[in-house]
């Protein structure tokens, strides 16, 4: 035992002089500074991750010419919304009028994994597919952020067949129904024909054929076994009558029913051309829709648009940061230096902080962080506000910023709360888009409140003399 | 010292005549709701010659069946339409419709889509609603907020008259940009009321109260230190001492807003222009009237 205490003595005693170093270096200024270093060195990082291209760039400088091997830095993307990369949301209403509430649930859920299906297929990177409910009605939301071709995502999802058995309608009810419209009622009723329940939920596979007579293209529909029960009920109560085979809420054939079919084998021929049956297989076998859908609202933005607006947004970001640190320069002077640095350290950190959090950026959210820019210098303003009249009222230089600070807390305190409260309600009670600009101001806040204080302070300490006079100390 | 209380009719009237403008603003021309929130369609484009005129446009889309179509030159090539909501076919019809016009008039010159966004009525509700919602419940949040903050304040005012003081301002913050809006919607119509509005005039809201609090932060701590003056030199002293600060904290953010409103693009002017004039507005209010309001109150008390 005594071998191992004398051994480990010396790493111990190291150990114990690095740890005080690092925990309690002596004196209240070389504290300060070492935190202030501590703080630097993270910020620096923090700097890497928001900006790697231009690590890596010096990176390969140094390494160049030191031969040394600084790695690239870890490359994480802002998450940029639909309005800065380009893209487009789409709004759909699902029609369940023929479900009881609780088969809701579950067709949405079946609704969604078709879509978000078809919108893998086409290849986006981050397709978001989501079901709402607002009232009544129960709505698909698409997020396709960095889509290209908006014309065709939305045809390859709008435009999902809709496919429906129907059968005919008792003459005495058409012409009820035909009267009806004559007067401007039951607009949207078929007065000829009526839903079976046989949709294409019941289909296991569509394939295309070759009509031996007439030398044409026709679909063949292969149906569940469930699928197949209907048919053969269908076509059982409907021999000498039509059945007619809807596509999208129209008639694409409407052929007559000699005897009822068992095994569930049905065939389409349409008037269509190779090339459109082929189009109607893929897309009949790639999932038909369980329910109808509507589109019924949609924003799409060209990416070239949103590449604009984002250089834009950036320049303005940059011109703010640029604006504020002069005026609190040539106002505040050495303190506005100072709080110029802590304002730095804040847009460092804010930054990596959107990333790590992956906060989704959008223009408004711009704006939420590009007034929170404004905002972080706020408690800088209070706290040098009463720093001069603490000064004014004669009190020693450090006692005064002491004072200074601890007399501006409980203002920064109380009105950082009542914005943050804004942002909590806008957060939780509205739309996405208000959303991320809830969320970025919520954010700078929350850093501000760190830097402004925290960082000014350690500033301050370490750097704070009186020796620079009256002027450059904004007394 | 400036004497700032004791010109409060001044300010109230002042006050009192820019509300009432807002007010009569409103009741005569309204809002001029964005398609967020009324539903309808909004398409961007841009000529990449020479944008066509607005008769050539209504004429090359009269056919279509998209109801009445207003039409904005935004900039030397792009141009703005709205027009009711339209489903996507007809907005393809649209688009392609402009495309031939462009093309028969100059072989060179082309049309393509810029933005294109398109809302339902039920949708527009929902936001609207939510929008009714968001706002009760800021209000309700920060009522709650304001009397908590001065529930130890008692002396020579009851702490709710701060809190009533902090809303008769936050109101007030939130009345004058409704109203310039109202204005400027009516004379442009291309100036409208979107739901980034909504999140700009809660801001609005969010830092009225956070202006006034600092200053009756003030006056809290001054009637403690100095138990003997009266109440009006309290508010006096207050006022003053956080003039520079209020007008600097507001100056630094409308900096930034005005490069946001220079720099920043068409899409976020606007909401800019909000926070602007809202947060404008509200330095004005937390320096003249939110105290004021206070010195005639505690005047009354003592009649």
């Amino acid at each position: 035992m005594d071998m191992f205490k004398k051994i480990l003595s010396a790493p111990l005693a190291a150990g114990k002089a690095v740890l005080k170093f690092i925990f309690m270096p002596e004196g209240e200024r070389a504290k300060s500074a070492y935190v202030l270093l501590l703080i630097f060195i993270v910020a620096f990082f923090a700097a890497g991750l928001d900006f790697p291209n231009y690590w890596d760039k010096y990176a390969h400088k140094i390494n160049d010419k030191l031969k040394v091997s600084i790695p690239n830095f870890y490359k994480l993307d802002y998450k940029l919304g639909l309005d800065l990369k380009g893209g487009a949301q789409l709004v759909y209403l699902a029609d369940l009028s023929a479900l009881s509430e609780s088969e809701y649930g579950g067709a949405m859920a079946g609704l969604r994994d078709v879509i978000e299906r078809r919108v893998n297929a086409f290849g986006i990177a981050e397709p978001n597919v989501q079901t709402a409910k607002s009232g009544s009605e129960q709505r698909l939301i698409v997020e396709l952020a960095g889509v290209k071709d908006i014309s065709q995502a939305i045809d390859m999802i709008g435009q999902t067949p809709y496919l429906e058995f129907k059968e005919e309608r008792s003459a005495s009810e058409t012409e009820e129904i035909t009267k009806a419209q004559k007067e401007g009622q039951r607009l949207d009723e078929d007065p000829y024909f009526q839903s079976t329940g046989l949709t294409g939920k019941y289909l296991k596979k569509a394939e295309i054929n070759l009509d031996q007579n007439t030398y044409q293209s026709v679909v063949n529909l292969n149906f569940d076994a469930d699928g197949a029960k209907l048919f053969e009920e269908i076509t059982g109560r409907n021999v000498g009558k039509r059945v007619a085979i809807y596509l999208d809420w129209s008639v694409i054939s409407a052929p007559r029913v000699n005897e009822a079919i068992s095994g569930g084998q049905a065939v389409i021929s349409g008037d269509f051309s190779q090339k459109e049956a082929t189009q109607l297989v893929q897309r009949l076998n790639s999932g038909a829709l369980p329910v109808p859908i509507k589109l019924i609202s949609q924003k799409n933005v060209e990416a070239s648009l949103g590449e604009i607006a984002l250089k834009k947004s950036l320049e303005a970001s940059f011109y703010a940061i640029l604006i504020v640190g002069l005026f609190m320069i040539l106002w505040y002077r050495v303190p506005g230096v100072l709080a110029v640095i802590a304002l730095l350290v804040y847009t460092i950190f804010t930054l990596a902080l959107f990333k790590l959090l992956g906060v989704t950026m959008t223009l408004t959210g711009i704006v939420g962080f590009i007034l929170s820019v404004g905002m972080a210098v706020d408690a800088n303003i209070l706290i040098f506000a009463r720093m001069k009249e603490e000064f004014r009222a004669g009190k020693k230089f450090d006692l005064a910023i002491r004072e200074g600070f601890s007399r501006a807390w409980p203002s920064i305190r109380d009105s950082n709360i009542s914005t943050l409260i804004t942002c909590f309600v806008l957060y939780f009670f509205t739309t996405s888009l208000i959303k991320g600009f809830a969320l970025a101001l919520a954010v700078g806040v929350l850093v501000s409140m760190f830097t402004a204080i925290t960082v000014t302070r350690l500033l301050l300490k370490t750097f704070a003399t009186e020796k620079l006079g009256k002027f450059l100390w904004y007394r | 010292m400036v004497s700032i209380m004791r010109y409060r009719k001044f300010y109230y009237m002042f006050s009192g005549l820019l509300a009432l403008a807002s007010v009569l603003a409103l009741v005569f021309w309204g809002l001029n709701l964005g398609i967020d929130f009324k539903g309808g369609s909004l398409l961007l484009g841009e000529f990449s010659k020479q944008a066509m005129s607005q008769e050539e446009i209504k004429e090359a889309v009269k056919d279509i069946g998209l109801g009445e179509v207003i039409i904005q030159p935004t900039g030397e090539k792009e141009v703005t339409l709205r027009f009711n909501e339209a489903d996507e076919s007809k907005r393809r019809q649209l688009v392609s419709a402009l495309q031939s016009a462009a093309q028969n008039k100059d072989k060179e010159n082309n049309f393509t889509q810029k933005s294109f966004e398109s809302v339902g009525p039920s949708i527009g509700k929902e936001l609207r609603s939510k929008a009714a919602k968001a706002v009760i419940i800021v209000l309700i949040f920060i009522i709650g907020y304001v009397a908590f903050a001065f529930r130890k304040v008692s002396r020579p005012l009851a702490s709710w008259k701060y809190g009533a003081a902090t809303l008769v301002a936050l109101f007030h913050d939130v009345l004058l940009p409704l109203g310039l809006f109202s204005a400027l919607g009516h004379f442009d119509k291309s100036v409208e009321i979107s739901s980034g509005f909504i999140a700009a005039i809660l801001t609005v809201l969010g830092y009225s109260v956070h202006d006034s609090i600092i200053v009756f932060d003030r006056v809290r701590e001054n009637l403690i230190k100095n138990p003997g003056k009266n109440f009006e030199e309290i508010a006096n002293i207050s006022v003053n001492q956080t003039f520079i600060r209020s007008l600097n904290t507001s100056l630094t953010v409308i900096l930034v807003l005005l490069a946001v409103y220079l720099f920043g693009g068409e899409s976020i002017r606007s909401i800019a222009l909000v926070l602007i004039a809202g947060i404008g507005v509200g330095t004005y209010s937390s320096i003249f009237i939110g105290s004021s309001l206070l010195v005639s109150w505690s005047k009354k008390l003592r009649m």
